[in-house]
């Protein structure tokens, strides 16, 4: 077992090696432009980019045409959420998200509320972090134009019901966009099944490179329209502009290829080594807590507060395991996770959580030390705790009238 | 983030990390923070003949305030309470080497450290009317 090991799988994926293989060629040999429609060099970098697509789509069971190549997820969601508030602003200006989605919906639809171009309802979750579809039924006016509800959140791995979500948009025929930067490749994603119009995914969440992504975008039932965010060469069916990175997309494609097909195996393995990982520190360590869904969430997610002791601070005594944390002094802001917050944890216990992300490389080994070395600096801590020895005295925290500062 | 020699020194090898008994004779106790904002550090003085002989700390928060109460734990031993109560942030900040976002950590250091003090003073004070 080498060190340091890597169990932050949620904030990127080391690439497959059969991926990398994939891509070479195309860096020097093959380094067409794709648009080039009149030589041998564009016409084998087209091939190549429309056999990737074939092999996205397939993952999510859309067609290839479908498909729409960008930079990354963060790309994607700007580019569904303006590029259909600009397409769609005579129907209306209201959009449906949820509080607890990624930064790159939120900020984005944050943005266009600011500058008064759209008017948006952020819907509450539950103790888990799951959306109820009945909510969105609700907020629903006659100027919805856009519902943006993520698959998997990317802090504690719960899954929303998309599928009933879809249901009701397609009843109300409004447009209903998924970040499933998360999700795709990791658990079975089927755009027709679960009546998505456009959807942002990425490759390096995947075992693919970073800087390539994808915005799904629906031809029919009903053919969705976008208005570009770039202005260019026109590639990509007008939506969006720019040279297309062919060696990524090579890399993207196989990346999806990868998962399609290892899918059931790896869901399998990480399950277990997740399960074994919680199991052990739950057992070991009292006043320990689940963030999330305990059964519908992400296979390779956990998400544990430890009472008591600060998060920065654990993964300070655990440096030689990447992880990451909701503390705040993780963050720029100097406030714990809202995903958290927004799931009604107490901001103490958010201050201590840990996030695991295991992956298709991770081993048993890793696991085993893992739990190991997270016994034993949350023992470690929580003797250097003013918390833990005033709640083992019979303090009740609550009822301490704190110094804030 | 990157952390200083000394403050993983610190977190890895805490200086005087435990309690004394709050009512214990010369003991002054400081608590600040909070555990909404993520830090709380008690500071614990034990003095003889106004000078500091014995200085303890627990500390709920991150590395560098694990590392900013446990230097201020060895700093305090062998002071006088006057000599104690110049110690200034900046001081902590210089020595450990804390980033502008770490620096409410030594903020809250030289406040236990004053909290304490202020504590033992007033304990202090109580014996002597007491003894009056």
């Amino acid at each position: 077992m080498k060190l340091p090991i890597f169990l932050d799988n949620h904030s990127t994926t080391p690439m497959d090696p059969r991926v990398l293989e994939t891509m070479l060629p195309y860096f020097v040999e093959k380094f067409g432009n794709a648009a080039s429609r009149n030589h041998a060099f564009g016409w084998a970098a087209e091939e190549a980019v429309e056999q990737a697509r074939k092999q996205i789509a397939k993952l999510i069971k859309a067609d290839p045409k479908e498909i729409v190549f960008t930079s990354g997820a963060t790309e994607s969601d700007n580019l569904a959420i303006k590029g259909v508030l600009e397409m769609y602003k005579e129907k209306g200006d209201h959009i449906i998200t949820s509080s607890t989605e990624h930064r790159a919906v939120l900020d984005t639809v944050k943005s266009l509320e600011g500058k008064g171009k759209a008017v948006v309802t952020y819907l509450p979750v539950d103790k888990f972090g799951m959306v109820n579809p009945e909510d969105v039924r609700k907020a629903i006016t006659e100027k919805t134009i856009l519902i943006s509800v993520m698959l998997a959140n990317n802090e504690i791995g719960t899954i929303n019901p998309v599928k009933e979500i879809g249901k009701i948009a397609k009843e109300k025929g409004i447009l209903f966009h998924c970040d499933a930067t998360q999700g795709v490749g990791k658990i079975p994603v089927d755009v027709q099944d679960m009546g998505i119009d456009l959807m942002s995914f990425t490759s390096h969440k995947m075992y693919g490179p970073k800087g390539v992504g994808a915005l799904y975008v629906r031809k029919k039932n009903p053919r969705v329209r976008i208005a570009a965010q770039m202005d260019g060469g026109g590639h990509e069916r007008g939506m969006r502009s720019g040279t297309l990175p062919v060696p990524l997309i090579v890399g993207f494609g196989k990346a999806c290829e990868l998962c399609e097909q290892e899918m059931a195996k790896d869901t399998a393995r990480l399950i277990a080594m997740r399960d074994r990982l919680e199991a052990s520190i739950m057992k070991a360590l009292e006043e320990s807590y689940l963030n999330g869904h305990p059964t519908n969430r992400l296979p390779g997610n956990l998400n544990i507060s430890f009472a008591y002791v600060e998060g920065e601070s654990l993964l300070m005594g655990m440096k030689d395991i990447a992880l990451s944390s909701g503390s705040a002094c993780t963050s720029a802001t100097l406030e714990p996770s809202y995903v958290l917050r927004a799931l009604g944890v107490g901001t103490e216990l958010a201050h201590s959580s840990i996030r695991f992300g295991l992956g298709r490389f991770n081993t048993d080994d890793e696991i085993d030390y893992t739990i190991k070395k997270v016994i034993e600096i949350v023992t470690k801590l929580r003797e250097m705790s003013p918390l833990y020895e005033m709640a083992k005295e019979g303090v009740d925290l609550k009822s301490v009238q704190w110094a804030a500062h | 983030m990157a952390y200083s020699d000394k403050v993983v020194d610190h977190f890895n090898n805490p200086r005087n990390m435990g309690s004394f008994k709050k009512d214990e004779e010369g003991v002054g106790t400081g608590m600040v923070g909070a555990p909404e904002c993520g830090d709380v550090m008690k500071l614990q003085i034990k003095v003889e003949n106004d000078t500091i002989v014995d200085a303890k700390f627990k500390t709920f928060g991150c590395g560098s305030a694990i590392a900013s109460s446990s230097l201020a734990t060895e700093w305090l031993k062998g002071k006088t309470i006057d000599e104690a109560q110049k110690i200034k942030n900046t001081d902590i900040v210089q020595e450990l080497n804390l980033p502008p976002v770490k620096i409410h950590c030594s903020v809250l250091a030289e406040d236990a450290i004053k909290a304490a003090l202020a504590d033992y003073q007033k304990k202090a004070d109580g014996a002597l009317i007491d003894a009056k």
